[in-house]
């Protein structure tokens, strides 16, 4: 099995620019499967908590319409090479994925 | 059924997540600014309806706000997008599709040095305008950008 | 002007497979110069960036999603399959010199006491053969996933196809022939799209080129969705309703052959996204 997700986080000046690719297939509930002509069960990460040494700096809510294979950039100020980004998500089922990176 | 099914999706939600990350110490109590799922924002079926519900009606038209999405998508299953938000003390962004199905795609909330800055990729069904919410100081504020989605299938 | 393009169609009609004193330089010679025409604009090296080097809006997107591509969790599966050792010990490095690096643009090639065209996969197969494993199936997600690793490991070198004695331009003129004739029920043939109207729309796609085109797979279409050189050629075969023909072919395998020729000089860069 893959890694639950992927995590880069590198400083640039006096920012961090975290950039994290998650394993997940995103699935909308609006696709039918081809060969029983049924609605595929909707299947999608709906909230991500991602903290910088236990400081929470982006908590997002996600509906089925972010592309399967999240990617979620951002930057934060202030922080340092050595900080540890932590990344939680769970989706509508439950399904819980976690990853970690050090800022370099 | 539809109750059961909310009160699942809202324990799974965010409680969950929090759960998890309190768990692995992350997180103490209290230091969480997230609410639980927002079930009727996302499942709104008007963009009106799902900012309203998300906590960005009647938003100000803002030039603060930067959008860099593609004039023609690729493929809409694929869209990047990247919003900037210039307008100081942004603690929400927030990504509106108005044709899709239901037009909420995503609400950021950032803190403790983020800046106002968030990029992503996003599914669309066709051609629309993609709005985006910025929560600052109170008050919300939006912009908005095309993009042109074709019904794809031959490229290469 | 017009009259200029008039003459080199024509030109290219004539090349199609059939004049005798045709050569696969003299082919590629005459292909650089019909796309030099049409795409004054383009550098030929971002030629493998197909229709994308058309438009910066689409390259621009492009450029997005290769800078963390979503199908790189799918790039570890295919690394894990290369790097798995055999039963015997030996793994797939021990079948290509050093050990691997830089190994995938010299494919295919024409092996003269086969009399046959060898493609990577087909390379990669014997390699499983030689060393008592099971092969994988053509076609199959972890006969790409192992061949897009595989190539990623010559990223950066250059294709340096080799058409050398009869055997050979035998197999690339089929290949050549089979690019140019008209076939299916819309009769079409390959270049219908790629030579006569690249750059052009079809529906709502811009139509990539020939040169560069078999530079860069496997491709992971719409971000997660692997697709081979040859099950693009059953795509394109489906959308020009055409008769979809078997994966490693004597046709596809020739077919591959005179396109990678084609590419000759191109950066390799494998896999990419494509829409």
């Amino acid at each position: 099995m893959a890694d639950d997700m992927k995590i880069r986080a590198t400083m640039q000046g006096d920012v961090a620019d975290v950039k994290i690719l998650m394993n997940h297939i995103m699935e909308t509930g609006l696709r039918k499967d081809p060969k029983t002509d049924k609605f595929i069960p909707a299947h999608f990460i709906n909230e991500v908590v991602v903290t910088l040494n236990g400081k929470p700096v982006v908590q997002a809510q996600w509906g089925y319409a972010i592309s399967k294979n999240p990617f979620l950039g951002f930057r934060v100020k202030g922080a340092k090479a050595g900080d540890k980004i932590a990344v939680s998500t769970v989706d509508n089922l439950g399904g819980k994925m976690q990853g970690e990176a050090v800022v370099a | 059924m539809n109750q059961l099914r909310r009160t699942f999706l809202k324990s799974a939600g965010s409680l969950g997540a929090v759960a998890v990350a309190v768990g692995a110490g992350l997180l103490r109590p209290g230091q969480v600014f997230a609410a639980a799922w927002n079930k009727v924002a996302f499942t709104a079926t008007n963009v009106t309806e799902a900012m309203k519900e998300a906590g960005y009606g009647g938003a100000a038209d803002s030039k603060d706000i930067l959008i860099k999405v593609p004039e023609i998508a690729e493929n809409g299953a694929l869209v990047p997008v990247e919003v900037t938000s210039k307008i100081a003390g942004t603690t929400n962004i927030a990504i509106f599709v108005d044709q899709n199905q239901n037009p909420m795609i995503a609400d950021f909330e950032i803190g403790n040095g983020t800046e106002g800055f968030i990029v992503t990729r996003i599914k669309m069904n066709k051609t629309s305008l993609v709005r985006i919410g910025v929560k600052a100081g109170g008050k919300a504020y939006t912009a908005s950008k095309e993009v042109k989605v074709t019904v794809g299938g031959c490229g290469g | 002007m017009k009259r200029k393009l008039t003459y080199l169609l024509a030109g290219l009609l004539l090349l199609s497979g059939f004049a005798a004193q045709a050569t696969p330089e003299k082919d590629y010679k005459a292909l650089l110069k019909h796309y030099k025409e049409l795409f004054p604009k383009v550098k030929p090296a971002d030629y493998i960036y197909g229709s994308l080097a058309l438009s910066a809006d689409a390259k621009s997107q492009y450029d997005t999603i290769m800078e963390f591509p979503p199908f790189t969790m799918d790039m570890e599966e295919g690394a894990k399959i290369w790097e798995t050792p055999f039963k015997n010990g030996k793994n797939f490095a021990s079948c290509f010199p050093n050990k691997g690096k830089n190994a995938a643009g010299k494919y295919p090639y024409f092996d003269d006491k086969a009399g046959r065209v060898v493609t990577f996969e087909n390379a990669l197969n014997a390699c499983l053969k030689a060393n008592d494993e099971p092969e994988l199936k053509y076609g199959s997600r972890e006969m790409g996933l192992l061949s897009a690793h595989a190539k990623s490991l010559s990223n950066g070198s250059k294709v340096d196809v080799k058409v050398k004695g009869a055997g050979a331009l035998a197999a690339y003129e089929k290949g050549k022939q089979y690019y140019y004739e008209r076939r299916g029920q819309l009769n079409f043939a390959c270049s219908t799209c790629h030579i006569d109207n690249a750059g052009k729309r079809t529906r709502s796609e811009e139509l990539s080129m020939l040169i560069g085109q078999a530079s860069h797979f496997p491709v992971f279409r719409d971000g997660t969705t692997l697709v081979t050189l040859q099950t693009r050629f059953r795509q394109c075969a489906n959308n020009t309703r055409m008769a979809k023909l078997e994966f490693d072919s004597e046709e596809y395998n020739n077919l591959e052959y005179f396109m990678t020729y084609m590419s000759n000089g191109m950066k390799m860069i494998t896999p990419v996204f494509r829409k």
